[in-house]
């Protein structure tokens, strides 16, 4: 018998294991009927989820953890049986603002502690003009792309939403927020910093992994209630996506992998957008050439185990960014919203 | 569009002190300006996101606004969002003040939906006759049978075959294609 299940999904790279269950036929060779949703906000997919017209969803693991706690909007209990992949983020400012940066730099811009000195500066500088201040934006409150954001501020003790003004822009708004000059930089999930290189409008500063090596990212989240009560469907799902991980592994794929996420129902983007992605060449700009970053973003299936220590990253992020005032009841809550015992392989 | 019904909608149940804010651009400015006691916005609109954190973070906005959760009523919530809908209230309103806003909104969404489901289903009929005439004239040319047998040939194949009119009709159409 076939299960239908209804999964929602924002257009970015990282929603890419979910498409190839589906577009390989990983999906239907477990008996499901794979139906992807693409949603406009992560919001929505919180509150489909919450009322069941999605089964599943592609969600940032800091908002499933958000969702699980109450904090900003509905409470709904998640649970999160694997993760859909790690790092995969970078930082892009305006072409503008990367050149400013690049005279305030005391040294190697492509470290992390350098670039943020030189922000730094920029910072003090404009205050000191009357300027106004800088704004940057990450995809939602609640993403390892807005803790990303503080980690990099803070190595020159900046502090986002005091130094820097802080906004919230959906991925596929990232460009057109640059360009307009509604924001100065961004920290976005793949591909939606290369797009903003290859228009000529942004300049890659940094990647996820320059400041955080296998960051949490996005993850699989399930009702916490329908993972107890329907761990065949989860089971399944979970399957086909772990053989898509493989699958995606496989360099020869490449080129496949790219076609079925430039669709025009999934990431509706260039293939010659998205291959070099997964290829691991990122688009600098600022006349600078492509940068080669080994497993830029990861679908293997060591990164998909759902691990409780990364619930302590998002809550020390959540309480960086004064989201919240960490209690332990919240990191015993946090920490259960992942999953290990539904990973195939067990929980170790 | 899909405002102009919400807006209507209100109006006529007795709302009259509405803004409508159209662009990402100036949301905050917007929001700070008319201080309203209740938002209401589309699912389909992207930037709910960044509304949402404005309203988390409440730097922006005179008093504290929140989504509109009622967790004993989780049916309100519930069919908010299957039509399309959802809201932001100033922190302290009273829910009795809410629910019509919801209710107005949730009714007018769900009529609208209906009616554009009725115009794709009739779309989508016209389309299906289109095709399966133009199957109908290709079995009557190549087997020179009358309007009426060549559509009962395609009701029987269809029917042993136990598949649909609108398929055999795309499989006749195609195999013309291929064979001509």
């Amino acid at each position: 018998m076939t299960l239908h299940l209804r999964v929602g999904f924002m257009p970015l790279v990282d929603c890419a294991l979910v498409v190839l269950a589906k577009d390989e036929g990983f999906a239907e060779a477990e008996g499901l009927n794979l139906e992807l949703v693409r949603e406009v906000s992560w919001s929505n997919l919180r509150d489909k989820l919450n009322v069941r017209l999605f089964d599943a969803a592609h969600m940032l693991g800091p908002a499933a953890i958000a969702a699980t706690l109450g904090i900003g909007g509905v409470r709904v209990p998640m649970a999160v049986p694997l993760a859909l992949n790690l790092d995969g983020a970078a930082i892009t400012v305006s072409v503008r603002r990367y050149e400013e940066l690049a005279k305030f730099a005391d040294g190697d811009m492509t470290e992390t502690a350098v670039s943020a000195r030189a922000l730094a500066a920029m910072v003090a500088r404009r205050k000191a003009s009357g300027l106004p201040p800088l704004t940057f934006a990450a995809v939602f409150g609640f993403s390892s792309h807005t803790y990303l954001l503080c980690e990099w501020l803070a190595k020159a003790g900046l502090v986002l939403g005091k130094d820097i003004r802080f906004e919230v822009v959906p991925p596929p708004q990232t460009v057109e927020a640059l360009t307009s000059g509604r924001v100065d930089g961004f920290c976005a999930g793949a591909p939606w910093n290369a797009a903003a290189v290859s228009t000529g409008v942004g300049a890659m500063v940094h990647t996820g992994a320059d400041l955080h090596r296998d960051c949490p990212d996005k993850v699989l989240a399930w009702q916490a209630d329908d993972v107890e009560r329907r761990p065949a469907a989860v089971r399944k799902l979970t399957a086909a996506i772990l053989r898509a991980s493989e699958w995606a592994c496989d360099p020869a794929n490449i080129p496949r992998f790219a076609m079925h996420l430039s669709a025009p129902d999934r990431l509706a983007l260039p293939v010659d957008l998205l291959e070099p992605v997964l290829q691991f060449s990122l688009l600098q700009g600022a006349g600078r050439p492509p940068r080669q970053v080994e497993r830029f973003i990861r679908f293997d299936r060591a990164a998909l185990r759902p691990v409780p220590d990364h619930a302590d990253w998002i809550l020390a992020g959540m309480e960086n960014a004064g989201q919240i005032i960490r209690t332990p009841e919240m990191s015993q809550q946090a920490r259960a919203v992942f999953r290990p015992d539904y990973f195939p392989g067990g929980s170790d | 569009m899909r405002a102009a019904i919400i807006d209507e909608g209100l109006r006529e149940a007795g709302f009259t002190d509405l803004v409508r804010i159209a662009a990402t651009h100036g949301l905050v400015a917007a929001i700070e300006t008319h201080d309203p006691d209740v938002v209401v916005i589309d699912l389909e609109d992207p930037s709910r996101d960044a509304l949402a954190d404005m309203f988390l973070v409440s730097r922006h906005v005179k008093r504290p606004i929140t989504m509109f959760v009622d967790q004993s009523d989780s049916a309100s919530i519930e069919a908010a969002v299957e039509a399309g809908v959802s809201a932001y209230i100033v922190d302290g309103l009273k829910k009795e003040r809410m629910q019509p806003i919801l209710q107005t909104c949730i009714s007018r969404f769900n009529a609208f939906r209906k009616l554009r489901e009725e115009l794709d289903d009739v779309r989508s009929q016209l389309e299906e006759r289109k095709l399966v005439d133009r199957a109908k004239g290709i079995v009557m040319r190549m087997k020179s049978l009358s309007e009426e047998d060549a559509y009962a040939l395609l009701r029987r194949t269809a029917m042993n075959e136990k598949r649909k009119l609108i398929d055999i009709a795309r499989s006749i159409i195609t195999a013309a294609e291929v064979l001509k």
